[in-house]
C-alpha cells in the first residue's frame, strides 16, 4: 500500500498510469498553446505547416508579430507598471503589517488580524465591484461638496492598483509573518543592551533578516497583480492590462499572436517563479 | 486609549498600525460597507430614490436570477467534489507510495502548470476542445469521424476548465496533512489485516480531514468567484453568478442590483463553507490554519 509495504504489480502499474493520466491531462493545454506558437499558419490551430518565429517576429503584412503588435505591447507595458506600483506598495503595507502582528501589542489583536485576511476569500469580483462604487460615490461627494471633479478618481491604473493591492497585500504580510516568527528575538535584545535604538534595531537586524522573504513577497505580488483578471476588469479605464487585452482576444477565438504571448508570459513567470523558489530554499537553508 | 498595558504608544506602533490601517479601512472596509449601502437604495416609479428591499426581491422573483445563482452553487459543489476525488489519490501517491527521490520532482510538476495565468490555460483547453480544435484535427485525419464536433462551450468543458484552474490549491493542503500522517499506522494496520478500503476510511481520510476542509473551502470559494472559465468554456446560455455581477454593472449599468447580486455571492459562499464545517466537525479556527 505504501513504499514501506509489499505492492502488487498491478497496484503499482495502476498507480503509474493514473499519475501519467494525470500530467497529461495537467499539461496538454500548456504544450499545445506554446507549439502551435511557431506553427506556419494563419490560426493556432493544426495542421502543422513548419516552423517560423513570424509570430513573435514577424513584420507583415501578412503577419505581424508579438513585437510588431502595439495593442499587446503596450498591454504589456501597462500591466509592468501596475505590477511595478502593486508590489511596491504591497510589500511596503505588507511589512508594516508583518511588524505589527509580530511585534506589537494592542487592543482588538485578534480582530483586526481576522481583517487582514479578510481581503484574501473575499472573491475577485466582489472585490472590484466596492472598489469601484466606493471611489465613485467619493468623487460624486467631492464633488457637490467642494465642486472638485478629481480624475484620480474615476477608472484607469491607479484604481486598478487599489482594488489589487486589496487583497495582495494580505499575501505579502502571509509570506513575512512566516519567515517572522522563525526570527530569534534575543537578537534584538543583544542589539539593545548594546545601546541601538528601535529604528536602529529594526533597520540593521530584523530587516536584514527578513530580506529574503521581502523580496519573496514582492515577487508574488508582482505575479499575482500581473495575471489579476477578476478585480481589474471593474477598474480598468481606457488602457487595458495584459489579461484584459487578452480576454478580449481570445474570447473572439485567437490569433496564433495570443500563443506567442502566452510563450513569452510562461518563459518570464518560470524565471520569476525559479528564482523565487531558489531564494525561498537559500533563506531556508540558514 | 491606545494605551495597552499599562504601556505607552511607541513610535513604532504608530509607524506600523498606520499604514495598515489606512489599507484595511480604505481599501476594504469603507469600499465594502458603501457597496452594501448601494444594495439597499433604490428609485420607485416616480424617480424618487431611497431605501429599499427591491434589488433584493428582485433576485428571488426574477427566476434567470437564482436560477444562475443555483447554477453556480450547484456547479461549485460537483467540481469541488470531482477535485477531492482526483486529489486524493494522487496525494497519497506522491507522499507515500512514490520512491523519496521522484517525490521531489513530482511536487515541481504538480505547481507548475500554475505558474501560467488561468487565461492561457483556459485557452489551451480551447484550442484542444473546439470545433477546428486539435482533437477534432487529429481524429478526423485518422478518419474516425468524418465532420466535427463542437466540444467546447458545454457543460463537460465548463467542468474540466474549473478542474484544471483549481486542483492545485486542493492538492497542496492535502498533501501537508498527509505527509505528516505516520507510515507506520498504516503499515499497523496492514499487518493486523486491514483492507486497503479499511485503512483509507479509518486512517487516512480522518487524518487528513483539516486538509481536505481547507482544501475544499479554497477551490469552493475560487470556483464561485470565478469569471473567465465560465465565460470563455460554458455554454452561451448557461451563465455563472459572476457574469450576472458584471452584466448588471457594465451593461445595465444597475449598480445597486449589482451590489445586492455581490452579497448574494458573498452570503451563498459563506454559508457553504459553515455547512460544510457543521457536517464534518470542523471549527474554521483549525482548518485557516
Amino acid at each position: 500500500m505504501i513504499r514501506s509495504l509489499h505492492n502488487t504489480r498491478k497496484y503499482k502499474i495502476g498507480f503509474g498510469v493514473f499519475a501519467g493520466v494525470y500530467f497529461i491531462f495537467l499539461f496538454a493545454p500548456l504544450v499545445m498553446v506554446s507549439i502551435l506558437a511557431f506553427n506556419d499558419s494563419m490560426f493556432p490551430s493544426l495542421p502543422w505547416y513548419g516552423f517560423t518565429l513570424d509570430w513573435f517576429i514577424g513584420k507583415g503584412p501578412k503577419k505581424v508579430g508579438l513585437f510588431y503588435n502595439p495593442m499587446n505591447m503596450n498591454a504589456i507595458l501597462t500591466s509592468l507598471r501596475v505590477a511595478l506600483g502593486v508590489s511596491l506598495l504591497s510589500t511596503f503595507v505588507g511589512t508594516c503589517a508583518a511588524f505589527l502582528f509580530d511585534q506589537e501589542e494592542f487592543r482588538f489583536k485578534k480582530f483586526f488580524y481576522l481583517l487582514m485576511i479578510a481581503p484574501m476569500v473575499v472573491p475577485g469580483v466582489i472585490l472590484g465591484i466596492s472598489t469601484l462604487s466606493f471611489v465613485n460615490s467619493l468623487g460624486v461627494l467631492m464633488e457637490k461638496s467642494i465642486g472638485i471633479d478629481l480624475r484620480i478618481l474615476s477608472p484607469g491604473l491607479l484604481l486598478v492598483m487599489c482594488g489589487q493591492a486589496t487583497f495582495i497585500t494580505t499575501f505579502v504580510a502571509l509570506v513575512i509573518i512566516a519567515r517572522l516568527k522563525k526570527f530569534d528575538r534575543s537578537l534584538e535584545d543583544a542589539a539593545y543592551n548594546l545601546g541601538a535604538n528601535r529604528f536602529e534595531v529594526i533597520w540593521h537586524i530584523t530587516l536584514k533578516y527578513l530580506r529574503p522573504s521581502i523580496i519573496s513577497g514582492a515577487a508574488v505580488a508582482f505575479l499575482l497583480s500581473f495575471e489579476n483578471f477578476n478585480t481589474t476588469l471593474f477598474l480598468i479605464g481606457s488602457k487595458p492590462t495584459l489579461p484584459i487585452a487578452l480576454f478580449a482576444q481570445i474570447r473572439d477565438g485567437g490569433t496564433p499572436v495570443v500563443n506567442a504571448v502566452s510563450v513569452l508570459l510562461m518563459f518570464c513567470m518560470s524565471i520569476i517563479a525559479l528564482g523565487n523558489l531558489y531564494l525561498s530554499r537559500k533563506s531556508d537553508g540558514k | 486609549m491606545l494605551n495597552y498595558k499599562k504601556r505607552k504608544i511607541t513610535w513604532g506602533f504608530v509607524f506600523f498600525f498606520t499604514p495598515v490601517f489606512l489599507w484595511l479601512s480604505l481599501l476594504f472596509v469603507l469600499p465594502h460597507l458603501e457597496l452594501l449601502r448601494l444594495s439597499f437604495l433604490g428609485t420607485d416609479y416616480y424617480g424618487k430614490s431611497g431605501l429599499t428591499l427591491s434589488n433584493y426581491s428582485a433576485f428571488f422573483s426574477e427566476p434567470a436570477y437564482w436560477m444562475t445563482f443555483a447554477r453556480t452553487a450547484v456547479y461549485s459543489i460537483t467540481v469541488t467534489l470531482i477535485i477531492l476525488i482526483i486529489a486524493l489519490p494522487m496525494a497519497f501517491y506522491i507522499t507515500k507510495v512514490v520512491g523519496l527521490r521522484v517525490r521531489g520532482l513530482l511536487t515541481l510538476m504538480i505547481i507548475i502548470p500554475f505558474w501560467v495565468s488561468t487565461l492561457i490555460r483556459v485557452y489551451g483547453w480551447m484550442i484542444i476542445l473546439r470545433e477546428s480544435g486539435i482533437i477534432n484535427r487529429l481524429l478526423i485525419g485518422l478518419a474516425i469521424w468524418t465532420t466535427p464536433l463542437e466540444m467546447l462551450y458545454n457543460d463537460v468543458s465548463l467542468v474540466v476548465g474549473l478542474v484544471h484552474t483549481n486542483l492545485l490549491f486542493m492538492l497542496v493542503p492535502i498533501i501537508g496533512v498527509m505527509d505528516s500522517l505516520d507510515d507506520s499506522l498504516i503499515e499497523a494496520a496492514s499487518n493486523l489485516g486491514a483492507g486497503k478500503l479499511m485503512i483509507w476510511w479509518k486512517i487516512i481520510l480522518p487524518h487528513c480531514m483539516t486538509g481536505i476542509m481547507s482544501g475544499s473551502i479554497i477551490v469552493f470559494m475560487l470556483i464561485t468567484g470565478s469569471y473567465i472559465t465560465p465565460s470563455l468554456m460554458g455554454g452561451k446560455n448557461s451563465q455563472w453568478f459572476t457574469q450576472q455581477i458584471y452584466n448588471q454593472f457594465i451593461i445595465a449599468f444597475n449598480w445597486n442590483q449589482g451590489a445586492a447580486f455581490g452579497f448574494l455571492l458573498l452570503a451563498i459562499s459563506s454559508l457553504i463553507v459553515w455547512i460544510a464545517l457543521r457536517v464534518t466537525g470542523q471549527k474554521l479556527g483549525e482548518v485557516v490554519k
